[in-house]
């Protein structure tokens, strides 16, 4: 009985799995359709990217410039038991740019944006504004979601690429101020290793993240139910599975990149 | 014989085990200013939502105008759309915009209509609500709940529907605003001739409101009527929720 009760339990949730899997299939379906369907709300596309992008280069620039800094000085201590300090620069250029200027920057916003998408969202959902979008024949996912899934994806590339520079620049501080590296020397080895392709990937990796948040924002808050408690359980959930999504997407975005 | 402007037949939705709407059938003739009344969550809203096409439901046909709407989508349901205005419970205006952005939003977005002329079409019919210039700049937020149910009604006029749904119009105001809302009401249904459904517990606004009432119960429409029959109905449910009774045929389900 109790092995039947197991089984029925495991079932519920695959099912469950199943079901928010083809209803969020179905809701990117129709978001990314109306990103190829006139009307375009450029207007909207702007001001999404001045709240997602522009709005987030504080905490991501920061961030960025802390984690540089300590990458710096973890890569110093450890390559020095192997004589290997020299390569300070080249490693962190590259953790920057290949992975932690896209993911501390697509975890950063999926906290900040992510949250204040679902939130805006899910209350618009329980005080019936997305209903009156509909009654004033205005297609709310075309109205929400697709200005906020262009603008995230064409934003976070923008804010990794300062990331990046800034994460740089955190190394650059604390291996000249406090472990006496040439500052010239230290950029012309910086330049002279980093390539295109670990660039590029860093900045393909954050036009996903971007989607992901936009997407998960919009979906959590289209879902939420019941009054204030549904708004916080969507936001909570926003940012859960958008970070969740975000470093599942990392690891397989690395593997496309740079193993084959 | 004319035409329903809205006819439902046998509309029947259930969210999972709960049967909300069980075969509703309802004819309302163009001109018609019809109140739905009943308990709460004995299907009014959802009946209205299925009329929109917000909820589709399972079973049963909604026409208007003689036209089928229940699988309408696209352009088409965008188009059908457009002969309605809807004043939701809660105002339901955008918070992000100023009040004559709210009014003027069908115009701009729905119809195309630059954004200079939909502001002065939205001052316009802020003052057949009653709200003067100065209140066009202000966001929703800085206005009572009686100024946000005009803005609301400013809204569902604002784009001359033919067909006006108004949810719990009364619901959370005082009795003096209440009065002044349901005065608008009746004259904006008067004056535009537009077909108006109501849905609404407040029987002193339904009376004022309408020609016609029905009662909903238990998702079934148990009695529908000219308004000025209401009081000799015979009909042992509507006896006892107009009479606010909690002795009759209607049991609430309360556990003791």
């Amino acid at each position: 009985m109790n092995k039947m009760n197991i089984f029925a339990t495991v079932g519920r949730v695959f099912l469950a799995f199943l079901a928010v899997t083809g209803r969020l299939a179905v809701f990117m379906g129709e978001a990314l359709s109306h990103c190829v369907r006139p009307p375009i709300f450029w207007g909207l596309i702007l001001q999404q990217m001045l709240r997602i992008g522009y709005f987030s280069l504080p905490v991501v620039g920061l961030t960025a410039f802390f984690t540089g800094a300590v990458l710096c000085l973890q890569i110093y201590v450890g390559g020095n038991r192997y004589g290997a300090e020299s390569f300070v620069p080249q490693i962190v250029v590259l953790g920057i740019t290949r992975e932690l200027g896209p993911v501390i920057a697509g975890l950063m916003v999926a906290g900040r944006v992510a949250a204040a998408i679902a939130a805006e969202i899910g209350t618009m959902r329980v005080t019936e504004q997305i209903d009156a979008l509909t009654t004033l024949s205005t297609n709310p996912v075309k109205y929400l979601v697709t200005p906020r899934l262009i603008a995230a994806v064409i934003s976070m590339p923008i804010l990794v690429a300062i990331a990046d520079s800034i994460g740089v620049f955190g190394g650059y501080i604390v291996a000249t101020n406090s472990l006496n590296f040439n500052g010239a020397v230290y950029l012309k080895n910086t330049a002279n290793f980093v390539t295109n392709e670990d660039v590029v990937s860093g900045l393909t990796k954050a036009a996903v993240f971007g989607f992901i948040i936009a997407l998960m924002g919009c979906y959590n808050g289209f879902n939420s139910k019941g009054g204030a408690q549904g708004v916080g359980a969507a936001t909570t959930n926003a940012v859960v599975s958008a970070s969740i999504l975000i470093l599942a997407a990392n690891y397989v975005l690395t593997s496309v990149f740079f193993t084959h | 014989m004319s035409v329903p402007k809205i006819e439902l037949k046998g509309v029947k939705k259930r969210f999972g085990p709960k049967v909300v709407l069980d075969g509703i059938d309802l004819s309302i003739n163009a001109g018609d200013s019809l109140v739905i009344i009943g308990g709460s969550g004995s299907g009014k809203s959802v009946t209205i939502k299925c009329v929109l096409g917000i909820i589709r439901p399972d079973a049963g046909t909604i026409t208007v105008d003689g036209e089928e709407v229940t699988h309408l989508h696209g352009s088409k349901r965008d188009e059908y759309l457009r002969k309605f205005g809807m004043l939701f419970q809660g105002g339901a205006l955008f918070d992000s915009l100023p009040v004559w952005e709210n009014v003027a939003f069908g115009l701009i977005q729905g119809r195309g209509v630059d954004r200079k002329h939909a502001r002065e079409i939205a001052i316009e019919k802020l003052a057949k609500v009653g709200l003067g210039p100065e209140v066009a700049s202000l966001s929703p937020a800085e206005l009572s709940g009686g100024m946000q149910k005009r803005v609301g009604l400013a809204r569902a006029i604002a784009a001359d529907p033919q067909i006006i749904f108004f949810d719990e119009p009364t619901t959370g105001l005082d009795p003096i605003m209440a009065d002044v809302i349901n005065d608008l009401i009746a004259s904006t249904v008067r004056n535009l001739g537009v077909t108006a459904l109501s849905i609404t517990h407040d029987l002193v606004s339904a009376r004022k409101i309408s020609n016609r009432i029905a009662m909903i119960y238990k998702g079934k429409i148990i009695w529908d009527g000219a308004t000025k029959d209401i009081d000799h109905s015979g009909n042992p449910y509507v006896d006892q929720f107009i009479h606010g009774s909690a002795q009759g045929p209607i049991q609430m389900e309360v556990r003791r």
